[in-house]
């Protein structure tokens, strides 16, 4: 594919609502031009009712939605050049593999010769050449998924749309397809819209994470901004583990439980707020280091020691402040580390960089 | 004979317990079958009274039945009948079932059970009322009205089996079809339809049958040179036992068995797919 | 629409036309089918329904439905057509349970093989079957023939062109409608239900009339009403084998139109017939619902 035959996406105020339940609740969205652009959320969240505006089979009550400088919210979705993978593959049964993957290519009115060589072409892209004459009940669910892929991609669509494709394959599959997709991406640059609830996933994946929870957008980073810097609550509970804790702020100290510690984001207006910390983040201190005070860029924290789980990987820890909050920490199971974990019911000391805390709004 | 003292159920009773029950089930059996079939070797009987068993092997009923220009003339018709209202019924029905199927509007519910009134309402009433107005636009005796009467009547049941298709079919695949560039209409004739011919073939042969052997309707509204078969087997039954009726019926018996035969082997088959 | 509201909503207006185009056009494709049904159905029977508040000068006028209370031929026929109705729903349980109950617990090859039985008659033309319960039950039918020749009896019996005729016809005809019902539901009983029975103590007759009969009542009550509204608009049978004695509502509203040319009579009698099955319809309606629910609620 032409690099630069693909297109950017522009959603303006777009808005869905099923009674008095708002599925897109105003949503504004750029997506650049061959990026590959995740939409993550729990069930229900619109993620999925926002990919099918895209596709066209959803109408939305109002909104503008552009491909390019193309204004295509009412167009039909026959006549909207996207390329769809579903969850359930939905590959047509009476037909084998190269008649699937050549279906657009017929409708296109492209000719058997020419359209039986683009064919072979993806077929070998998603590494299924010379499966054409098969028929699609013969296939595995990792293979069925390359051939919906391959159909959708066959006709250089200048837009590709995925409704977490790989939610029906077993962990081992679906983790090498991730890379496998992202290739593809990679050497194809269509922009690319991919739909999962799958954090781990939207992190290995994609260029940015658009996180939406109630038909909104609450985030839209990178992996990288999304895991370390969440915007808000909801992003900061939904990725990864994380440690809240409520806490009084004022310029660029706060405290928690009697213990003063010091964040990355000043406040202005003091107040209260949710400290996050992610609990890899947080070393346990051995016990000459806990005696000292902190250096400059790092804080310590206090706690007693409720549970230690070994989890072969790693080891978490769980330990609760003075008022009642509980702290989590986590550690690669290494041998020194489990050499010297503390046990419940005694204190524990956690350090962490100052770098390493998110200031939240409260409540939010 | 010991199958009789094993257990027959998880209940512990046994064969020979229950024998006074299954003599009864094999009675109604018997019941039910005989005098469906016993038709068909009475009609080979030589006399002029129909015998079981004949005492003679004759086709004279036969020679009867197709010697007869009226008979003749109304069997025409009735496969006439029966072919047009398939081409009626099975397109206006299949295309009525996958409107309503798809459709988001609250009217489909109403519309839906609109079509199922002509299996509700007994045959009687309509027959009489479409007489009514039949003769008043003046489609009384006429192949046409027939058509639309026997159509009417179909259309139930085609639309009852292909909404019963479309509910095990998988409505994602025209979703696909459309996000590759199928319009509406090109996306169900290249993708729906070919998996759900069965059922429209089914509900073809289904609606030849109901027009083929609906009694009550054509009564009312066939007649003279569009007299059906059936209407003419009636009107000779309640006159006078005519034996060429037999042979009629074992003909009739053949048709409808092949028929059946034929939309069965169709379903099974569209079942495996 | 100045441009500020046209940017506060963009497209709603062309968005919402889109969605009513494509709505009536997805309930278009029912419309042929939709206009032959109305015309050829809903407006005559709707037609016939008014006609029968039309007294013969055109007034309107409630006398045909004053006759039918007046004149006691309406009353017999009622009375025979519920009658008949109930006679054979009552035939068809005692003949139809047992054959369904013994396909039930039969292997599954012996079981389809029944089934070909049960359905045949099913598939059969109307007509065929009651031509053949004509030729059998005549004075020179073969049921007399062979009675006679077994001694059982002297004189051929009146088995047709009357009451007993149109039974028989009638139960022949209804039968795979009761045994079809039943006989799914009583597939679907867990076995495992009887062994519990068996293993608390119940004898084989216990076991059945406390655990598997309430378990197929839905399949049975089904089976019951679709025969009995099935029976009420019945024609042929009672045409055919009742040899004019036998007057079901039916008949005499053909009766009424081909006879005497009274359309007052027939469609006053056919608003009954009508709103009748409708009302029987109905209460099938609920009771079934009903069942479904307290089946469903039968903890074992």
């Amino acid at each position: 594919m032409d690099p630069r035959s693909a297109v950017p996406i522009a959603v303006r105020g777009l808005r869905k609502t099923y009674g008095p339940v708002r599925a897109l609740d105003d949503v504004d969205l750029d997506v650049r031009s061959g990026e590959f652009l995740t939409l993550l959320g729990p069930s229900g969240s619109g993620k999925t009712t926002l990919l099918m505006v895209l596709a066209g089979f959803i109408r939305p009550d109002q909104g503008s939605l552009k491909f390019g400088a193309e204004e295509v919210i009412r167009l039909a979705p026959h006549k909207r050049d996207i390329g769809m993978v579903f969850q359930n593959y939905a590959l047509f049964p009476h037909m084998d593999v190269a008649a699937n993957v050549a279906y657009p290519l017929k409708l296109r009115g492209v000719r058997a010769p020419e359209a039986a060589r683009r064919v072979e072409a993806v077929l070998q892209t998603v590494q299924l050449a010379g499966y054409g004459a098969r028929r699609v009940d013969q296939l595995s669910g990792g293979q069925r998924q390359r051939v919906a892929l391959a159909r959708a991609i066959v006709f250089e669509p200048r837009i590709v749309l995925m409704d977490e494709p790989l939610s029906a394959l077993d962990k081992q599959l679906r983790e090498h397809m991730q890379i496998e997709l992202r290739q593809l991406h990679n050497q194809l640059g269509t922009t690319t819209i991919y739909v999962t609830h799958d954090q781990r996933e939207a992190l290995t994946m994609s260029d940015r994470i658009a996180v939406i929870n109630g038909g909104r957008i609450m985030q839209l980073d990178t992996p990288q901004a999304i895991y370390e810097r969440p915007a808000n609550r909801f992003v900061a509970e939904f990725i990864g583990e994380s440690t809240l804790l409520k806490v009084t702020i004022a310029g660029d100290r706060c405290e928690c439980a009697g213990q003063v510690l010091r964040v990355a984001q000043a406040r202005a207006a003091p107040g209260s707020a949710v400290l996050m910390l992610r609990p890899e983040r947080l070393r346990i201190l051995g016990a000459t280091e806990a005696g000292t005070a902190p250096e400059s860029g790092q804080n310590w924290l206090q706690a007693q020691v409720t549970n230690v789980v070994y989890q072969g990987d790693s080891v978490l820890v769980q330990a609760r402040l003075a008022d009642g909050s509980s702290v989590n920490a986590r550690g690669v199971a290494g041998r020194d580390t489990l050499a010297a974990l503390p046990q419940p019911g005694q204190p524990v000391h956690f350090g962490f960089s100052v770098a390493d805390t998110v200031v939240l709004a409260d409540g939010a | 004979m010991n199958w009789l003292r094993r257990p027959a159920s998880p209940t512990q009773i046994t064969h020979g317990q229950r024998l006074w029950l299954y003599a009864l089930a094999a009675l109604v059996l018997a019941f039910l079958v005989v005098p469906t079939l016993i038709v068909i070797p009475m009609s080979f009987s030589g006399s002029q009274y129909l015998e079981f068993p004949p005492r003679e092997w004759s086709l004279r009923w036969y020679r009867s039945y197709f010697a007869s220009p009226a008979w003749m003339q109304a069997t025409a018709t009735s496969f006439q009948a029966g072919a047009l209202t398939t081409l009626l019924a099975t397109p206006l029905g299949t295309m009525a079932a996958y409107g309503l199927f798809v459709s988001r509007s609250r009217w489909a519910h109403v519309i839906h059970v609109l079509m199922i009134t002509p299996i509700i309402v007994p045959v009687i009433l309509v027959a009489i009322a479409v007489f009514y107005v039949y003769v008043k636009v003046k489609l009384v005796n006429s192949l046409a009205g027939l058509v639309l009467a026997h159509s009417m009547l179909a259309l139930p049941l085609v639309m009852m089996m292909v909404t019963s298709a479309l509910k095990s079919f998988d409505m994602n695949q025209e979703m696909v079809a459309r996000s590759l560039g199928a319009s509406r209409t090109q996306a169900f004739f290249s993708v729906t339809l070919p998996q759900i011919r069965f059922a429209v073939i089914g509900s073809a042969l289904l609606s030849f049958l109901t027009s083929f052997d609906e009694v009550v309707l054509s009564m009312f509204v066939s007649g003279g040179s569009n007299s059906t078969l059936t209407r003419n087997m009636f009107l000779a039954l309640r006159d006078q036992i005519d034996p060429t009726i037999a042979a009629i019926s074992t003909l009739m018996i053949v048709v409808t068995t092949t028929l059946l035969v034929l939309s069965q082997c169709f379903g099974r088959a569209g079942g495996d797919d | 629409m100045g441009p500020e509201v046209v940017a506060l909503a963009p497209h709603a207006a062309g968005l919402r036309r889109d969605e009513q185009v494509e709505r009536w056009a997805l309930l278009g494709l029912s419309a042929p089918a939709l206009v032959l049904v109305l015309v050829t159905m809903i407006a005559p029977v709707a037609w016939l329904f008014g006609l029968s508040f039309l007294a013969d000068d055109g007034s309107w006028s409630l006398e045909h439905y004053r006759r039918m209370v007046e004149q006691p031929s309406y009353a017999r026929t009622f009375g025979v057509t519920f009658k008949v109705s109930l006679m054979t729903t009552a035939l068809c349980i005692l003949a139809g349970y047992p054959l369904a109950y013994v396909m039930s617990q039969l292997p599954r090859r012996v079981a389809t093989l029944c089934m070909l039985g049960v359905l045949l008659p099913f598939w059969t033309s109307l007509l065929v079957r009651t031509y053949a319960w004509l030729v059998l039950l005549q004075r020179q039918g073969l049921i007399n023939e062979w009675g006679m020749a077994l001694s059982w009896w002297d004189e051929p019996l009146a088995l047709v062109h009357n009451l007993t005729g149109t039974l028989i016809g009638m139960v022949h005809i209804m039968l795979p409608f009761l045994v079809l019902p039943v006989l799914g539901a009583m597939r679907a009983i867990d076995a495992d239900y009887l062994k519990a029975a068996a293993n608390l103590g119940a004898s084989p007759s216990r076991a059945f009339w406390s655990v598997f009969f309430p378990l197929s009542f839905p399949g049975l009550l089904a089976g019951t009403l679709i025969v009995f509204i099935l029976c009420l608009g019945f024609y042929v049978t009672p045409a055919v084998l009742g040899g004019g004695k036998v007057i079901m509502v039916s008949n005499h509203i053909a009766n009424d139109i081909e006879l005497f040319f009274n359309w007052g009579a027939a469609s006053a009698l056919g608003a009954v017939l009508l709103v009748l099955t409708l009302a029987f319809l109905l209460l099938a309606h609920r009771l079934l619902r009903l069942d479904k629910v307290l089946g469903g609620g039968h903890g074992l």
